[in-house]
């Protein structure tokens, strides 16, 4: 972490509606999360199912603070686009990383986590482990 | 020796074929997929085409890597990713070279092959371009024409295949007796190999 700065979350969803919605749970459910940079690229750029390669770097431009940037995508083209970007090296900003974490509840470990001033690797833990919480 | 004119007629070919066969691959996709396949590579391979016309990349390895960036950044599903690695990392392969032999060229389309593997997970036999790929990189020691029959004969054998990576693989043992699209996209791009080198 560098002088106190948030560790940024950016959320992928195939829908634009589910990144919000998720951003604005996660955001909600932090209550003191609001300095925390969160922003979601759902969808493509026409505003239909899908993912955008622009949207995800858009977004996690402009959440980086230098504290790093934790991905949380949800399936399919969303994973393999930032991979696929991470792969690239020059498109996302330096220490941007792909959390593997189930996408509601791994997105509101997270804001939790950065909210309290954790840093990536601790961001990127918490929300791995929503992984762990059982339903039945 | 392959020049940047060939690597462009290449992508201009595949850009056609896409054109010409984006219903065929949407209707293939609206049997085990999502029904977006053609649109998808439509809208890939036309934003190839005229990023390659405004910047006119003078090399073989930047005529590859404009293109796959142009396909991760613009086809909206599964298939960016996966074709932007397989052009971008043979485009890195041929680095700076102004002319390549088709041996390297060979080489480099393998390293592209791999990369979609790495990047996928998926292996021979799950029902995917790798099934149309592997074939045609296997077959390309012996010409264009032979990879081409090779990744053809790759997509029709995905028919029988039981889908194990992607949306299809939800569908078990429904997504049998279909062909795999992204096989048969894979099929038309090393078809465009085949007719670039024919001009």
């Amino acid at each position: 972490m560098s002088d106190g700065q948030r560790v940024g979350i950016v959320l992928v969803s195939h829908s634009a509606a589910v990144a919000d919605s998720v951003a604005e749970l996660a955001r909600g459910l932090a209550g003191g999360g609001a300095e925390v940079p969160v922003a979601s690229a759902g969808g493509t750029e026409g505003g239909g199912l899908g993912t955008s390669a622009e949207l995800i770097s858009a977004a996690a431009a402009a959440v980086d603070r230098g504290a790093g940037v934790a991905v949380i995508t949800d399936l399919g083209s969303a994973v393999l686009t930032v991979k696929a970007l991470l792969a690239e090296g020059d498109e996302l900003p330096d220490g941007t990383r792909l959390v593997d974490a189930p996408f509601v509840e791994g997105a509101v470990a997270a804001v939790v986590t950065a909210s309290a001033g954790g840093d990536l690797d601790a961001v990127e833990a918490a929300a791995a482990e929503a992984y762990t919480y059982r339903k039945a | 020796m392959l020049d940047a004119a060939f690597f462009r007629r290449w992508m201009a070919a595949t850009a056609a074929s896409v054109d010409r066969e984006a219903e065929r691959l949407t209707a293939l996709d609206s049997a085990i997929g999502d029904a977006d396949h053609g649109a998808n590579m439509q809208r890939g391979f036309t934003a190839v085409t005229a990023a390659l016309e405004k910047e006119a990349p003078t090399t073989p390895g930047a005529v590859l890597t404009l293109a796959g960036r142009q396909l991760i950044s613009t086809v909206g599903g599964a298939s960016g990713p996966l074709y932007g690695t397989l052009l971008r990392r043979a485009g890195k392969a041929l680095g700076d070279a102004a002319e390549v032999g088709e041996e390297q060229f060979a080489d480099a389309l393998r390293a592209g092959v791999d990369g979609v593997m790495a990047l996928g997970g998926a292996a021979p036999g799950d029902k995917t371009m790798i099934d149309a790929l592997l074939p045609a990189v296997d077959a390309l020691g012996d010409g264009f024409a032979a990879a081409r029959a090779a990744a053809e004969a790759g997509a029709v054998a995905t028919v029988p295949l039981l889908a194990r990576k992607g949306r299809a693989s939800y569908l078990g043992e429904r997504s049998i007796g279909h062909q795999d699209p992204g096989a048969t996209s894979s099929a038309l791009l090393i078809a465009g190999l085949a007719e670039a080198g024919d001009e």
